[in-house]
């Protein structure tokens, strides 16, 4: 028998006997006979542990890591070794849902940790205990804004939006049955004069926006919040979850929601998952919001202690009258941002902030005096992403050329469009060797 | 476990000027932001040292019960061992430090695990073609309806607006079809459990777009009029779908394809053994039959004539629900799970899940009320004690489970009994682990008899006794800030 | 006049006034109610659709309105204490509405009719 199917022959046999069956098979008396399958599966067979070792060994050898330029809503940053060996630990990392909360206070106590952690960094009142990933998280927030609504159905996102959360959005949008319109953008910021025409034509329940957005350019949301409360409609924002520590909260905005990833909290890449959708919103929303809650409440004994709470919101009591059909979180990744945040504190996480976008603009300034590329908006303020405009050389030039050097370029927008993201883990030296690359291929 | 409440939050450890980080130190010039872009509310995180961390995480997790800890035999979740080589291959140092959109010239080995990951699967469902890209099963069943609306729209069979669902469904079924814009009808479950194919067959119609099933069903019964129920689906013109929570029992014997499902969800922490990280992250990789294909959603991964392997987008797709491909550390953690056991102890899985639930069953359907007769797959449901005049419940049973060092079943599902205790133990248990279980749950019965307060106050040796849900929801306490 | 929905909401009429809210036998069948989600005054409900829903720690379910008509109060009591609906449900009502089609009240069961319902749910 293999290893992780403890019967013995011996065992079927008598356990057999007491259920009265005669074989295996026998268990299986009602499934009609035309449906069964009559031979085995047609794949590798058994392997050994180290048989296993050594073919995922050669799926590694065929794969390169390489010096991480590329941004675009997933970030390098340091993750430390710490997260690992706690999040390892099995009384976390094989455990379920916390349905019984008497041999579920580890799970619990950390669910109300990080929602106690994400609800400062976005500056909002509650936060559930998270979700699939930002795009999922931005979905379920226009889901959110029309069931707040009741009766309006139209959603507003912003043209400046990372578009592959933008395409998530809009594919819940279409078979839910929202009408989701695109707020444009102009000079690589959401056009404000449309966002208040759109606003005025009326009927609106939603307004989502991103920060930094797509481009990595800080906007200014100022007055927005206000205009969508005078429409009586929601206002979202979608924040990369490390940068919160230096730009301005969803909350000091006046945002009603905040949502996005909280990869950029030192989860490793991953190849895109798994990562965490976080989301917070306001006291009176509470009621309203997706997903698994955490709340803390006493014993018998008049113990502190922490339950799952608002339950009749979820699936498993209102079914199709659920505010979504999310039944799971990202439990452990709730755990990983938890350990990360307790071991950075508001310092670290100052000092990762500085790190990025100090690194970025010494990185724009300096490719920018190569003469090859310049920055698309030079007047928007940026964090640690920013946009260049390619001229002497092509984008696939750029991004042939770093790779040979073992450098991930960045991500190509255009064929004269490259984004380009700094974090703590691009040393000064790899930044330095990033634009020599650039020079010499402009000089050759 | 330890029977001790732990208890602080790593706020209750913060002392200001400690620090738990290691950075680089910072060789730029400092630019800031404007200020009125900046953050200018204080960042209430804990200042703490690292030792504090490590030690405050490790005796919380002392609270915490997990498939490692002991027997967790809660119905539908199919808590089986979680191979600790899956979690090394996850944590692979280069594939996990990949970038989503670095070029695929330097991803080829994790594309060519996913897409080995997607032909396994496909074998195993006896469908034409998996994507691993939704999240959990719920997403997986948001995304299997989505494709299915996506067929129908390109075929303009607009008419199909809604779903049925029977009334023993998961309550992810209905919710999900929910999200994906359709109206439920419920059709109802015979006294034996499985679903009434007359009620079912009345409800269909040109405005239905599909069924949803789950096989064997939540009460562990195999539906097995699916051949007639597939066929009266399919000449309505609608589709099936097949929730794959109970796909366990399933394997080696029957394949959701041959059933006559359209499409199908697999929960990869569930069946194929992923640890469900006390409560995510899921994997929930759909698969489709011949002919759909193309509406699987946004991007692919395809292989090409060359033998490599690259990430496309196509237009026919149904759109996108992730922005790349996945929990993709947990599709590894699969894919190490079906390479470990092979083709022939992956045949075995099923008959063995299916042989520890009817051995429990057996042995306590004298004083537990089993309201449906017949073998039972991977699960199956009490209708709590057979002995009512107690006045025990099934939720004191469950909490008196937790003293013995079980994990409860789970409880008061499928609604369609009062005092639903549904048990699933899995194939990676041992005879003596049912063994203790099922004299444990023998004890209980006698206890209620004799001693009921014992039981009805139970859990007795838990690190908590029983908390206040109803404060808990009157005034919601959800951040550490609420307590001060 | 006391009438109500086989839904278990009743409405007591006084005059063109009709007060909204749960049977005692729902109150008892749903348990501890925790919150209830209650439209503003202002808003109009139509007769058989849902107003707002009530909750309970494990238990949660739409309000459907037994007439049509425009809120005239929403009763703030409930929000800090919602368990007084357990205590007192005929006495603690959710809405206050103007009723713009008293007729609709003739579609509503009696008080013999409704006690007859719940006798037969109890089965």
């Amino acid at each position: 028998m293999h290893r992780y199917l403890p019967h013995t022959e011996q065992d079927i046999a008598q356990m057999l006997e007491a259920c009265q069956a005669k074989s295996l098979d026998d268990l299986y008396s009602d499934v009609p006979e035309q449906l069964k399958l009559k031979r085995p599966y047609q794949l590798p067979a058994e392997m050994s542990e180290k048989e296993v070792r050594d073919f995922f060994a050669a799926m590694r050898a065929k794969c390169t890591q390489l010096v991480c330029f590329g941004g675009a809503g997933y970030y390098d940053h340091y993750a430390p070794a710490v997260i690992n060996a706690l999040i390892s630990r099995s009384e976390f990392l094989t455990a379920y849902t916390p349905y019984q909360p008497e041999i579920s206070q580890g799970t619990l106590q950390y669910i109300f940790e990080y929602q106690s952690m994400m609800t400062s960094l976005t500056g909002l009142d509650v936060s559930n205990a998270s979700m699939y990933d930002g795009a999922t998280a931005t979905a379920e927030a226009m889901l959110m804004c029309v069931a707040a609504a009741r009766k309006k159905n139209r959603v507003l996102i912003s043209a400046t939006m990372n578009p592959a959360v933008a395409d998530v959005v809009r594919t819940y949008a279409r078979y839910h049955g929202v009408a989701l319109e695109v707020i444009p953008e102009k000079n690589g910021v959401t056009s404000r004069a449309e966002f208040e025409e759109m606003m005025q034509a009326g009927d609106v329940a939603g307004v989502i926006v991103p920060a930094p957005n797509f481009f990595g350019i800080v906007e200014d949301y100022t007055g927005w919040a206000d205009l969508c409360h005078k429409y009586k409609a929601l206002f979202v924002m979608n924040c990369q979850a490390s940068a919160l520590a230096a730009i301005k909260t969803p909350g000091e905005w006046g945002a009603d929601i905040a949502v996005g990833d909280a990869q950029s909290l030192g989860m490793p890449l991953n190849y895109g998952g798994p990562y965490l959708g976080y989301m917070c919103c306001t006291n009176a929303l509470i009621r309203k919001m997706p997903g698994r809650i955490v709340g803390a409440t006493k014993d018998k004994d008049g113990k502190r202690v922490f339950v799952l709470t608002l339950q009749a919101r979820e699936q498993h009591i209102r079914r199709e009258k659920a505010t979504s059909n999310i039944c799971s979180n990202q439990g452990l990744m709730a755990l990983y941002v938890t350990i990360y945040m307790s071991l950075m504190g508001p310092e670290g996480l100052k000092q990762v902030n500085e790190l990025s976008a100090d690194g970025a603009h010494y990185m724009a300034h300096h490719l920018t005096e190569t003469g090859a590329m310049h920055l698309l908006h030079p007047h928007e303020p940026y964090h640690n992403e920013f946009l260049m405009k390619l001229e002497k050389v092509t984008a696939d030039q750029v991004l042939a050329a770093t790779l040979a050097e073992g450098i991930f370029g960045g991500v190509k927008l255009a064929d004269d469009l490259l984004l380009i993201a700094v974090t703590e883990m691009q040393s000064k030296a790899d930044i330095d060797r990033y634009i020599d690359i650039i020079r010499k291929l402009t000089t050759e | 476990m330890n029977r001790e409440l732990y208890g602080s939050l790593i706020f209750e450890h913060s002392c200001k000027g400690r620090r738990g980080f290691s950075l680089p130190r910072n060789p730029y010039k400092h630019v800031e932001l404007p200020e009125k872009l900046r953050r200018s509310q204080p960042l209430d995180l804990p200042e703490v040292d690292e030792p504090t961390v490590v030690r405050h995480y490790t005796n919380s997790s002392n609270n915490n019960f997990g498939v490692d800890t002991g027997f967790y035999p809660l119905g539908s979740c199919t808590m089986k061992y979680n191979p600790k080589i899956n979690d090394e291959m996850a944590a692979d140092p280069v594939i996990s430090r990949l970038h989503p959109l670095q070029p695929v010239s330097t991803t080829q080995g994790a594309l060519e695990i996913y897409y080995t990951l997607q032909q396994a699967l496909s074998e195993i469902g006896g469908m034409a073609e998996f994507t691993l890209n939704p999240f959990a099963g719920a997403h997986g069943e948001l995304t299997g309806l989505m494709t299915i609306h996506a067929y129908h729209d390109s075929r303009s069979d607009w008419a199909r607006t809604k779903v049925i669902v029977p009334d023993s469904a998961h309550g992810t079924n209905p919710a999900s079809a929910a999200v994906c814009g359709y109206k439920i009808v419920e059709v109802k479950s015979l006294p034996d459990g499985t679903v009434d194919v007359d009620d079912l067959k009345s409800k269909l119609g040109p405005d239905i777009a599909a069924v949803m099933m789950t096989n064997p069903n939540t009460v562990g019964m195999f539906e097995k009029h699916i051949p007639e129920i597939a066929e009266a689906v399919h000449a309505c013109g609608a589709l099936m779908y097949y929730d794959g929570a109970n796909l366990n029992p399933m394997l080696g014997v029957c394949r959701p394809g041959d059933m006559g499902f359209d499409v199908m969800h697999i929960n990869l922490h569930k069946t194929f053994s992923t640890p469900h990280g006390g409560g995510g992250p899921g994997s929930g990789p759909i698969g489709v039959r011949k002919g759909l294909e193309q509406f699987l959603p946004n991007p692919r991964v395809v292989k090409l004539a060359d033998g490599t392997f690259d990430v496309v987008c196509e237009d026919s797709a149904l759109g996108r629900v992730s922005q790349w491909l996945g929990n993709f550390a947990v599709e590894i953690r699969a894919l190490s799970y079906i390479m470990s056991l092979g083709s022939e102890n992956l045949m075995m899985v099923g008959k063995l899940a299916t042989l520890n639930a009817n051995y429990i069953m057996q042995a306590l359907r004298d004083l537990y009320l089993l309201p449906i007769e017949g073998p039972c797959k991977h699960e199956f449901v009490f209708d709590g004690l057979k002995d009512k005049s107690t006045g025990v419940t099934t939720l004191n049973v469950a909490k008196r489970l937790l003293d013995f060092g079980f994990h409860a079943p789970t409880i008061y599902f499928p609604l369609l009994f009062h005092e639903s205790l549904m048990i699933e133990p899995t194939e990676t248990e041992t005879r003596e682990t049912l063994d203790r279980f099922i004299a444990v749950m023998r004890q209980i019965a006698g206890e209620a008899a004799s001693d009921p307060e014992l039981v009805k106050s139970a859990p007795h040796l838990t690190p908590i006794s029983h908390p206040d849900d109803t404060e808990a929801a009157l005034h919601p306490l959800p951040t550490y800030r609420s307590l001060l | 006049m006391i009438k109500y929905l086989p839904s278990h909401e009743y409405v007591k009429v006084d005059g063109n006034i009709a007060y909204i809210g749960i049977s005692p036998y729902a109150a008892a069948q749903l348990g501890n109610v925790v919150y209830v989600d209650m439209p503003e005054e202002g808003d109009d409900v139509v007769a058989g659709e849902d107003f707002g829903a009530i909750e309970s720690v494990k238990a949660a379910s739409d309000l459907f309105a037994p007439v049509s008509g425009a809120v005239i109060e929403a009763n703030e009591h409930l929000i800090d204490n919602p368990r007084l609906i357990n205590e007192d449900p005929l006495a603690n009502w959710i809405i206050k509405v103007e009723m713009s089609n008293p007729a609709e009240l003739d579609n509503l069961l009696d008080e013999e009719a409704y006690a007859a319902l719940c006798a037969s749910e109890k089965h």
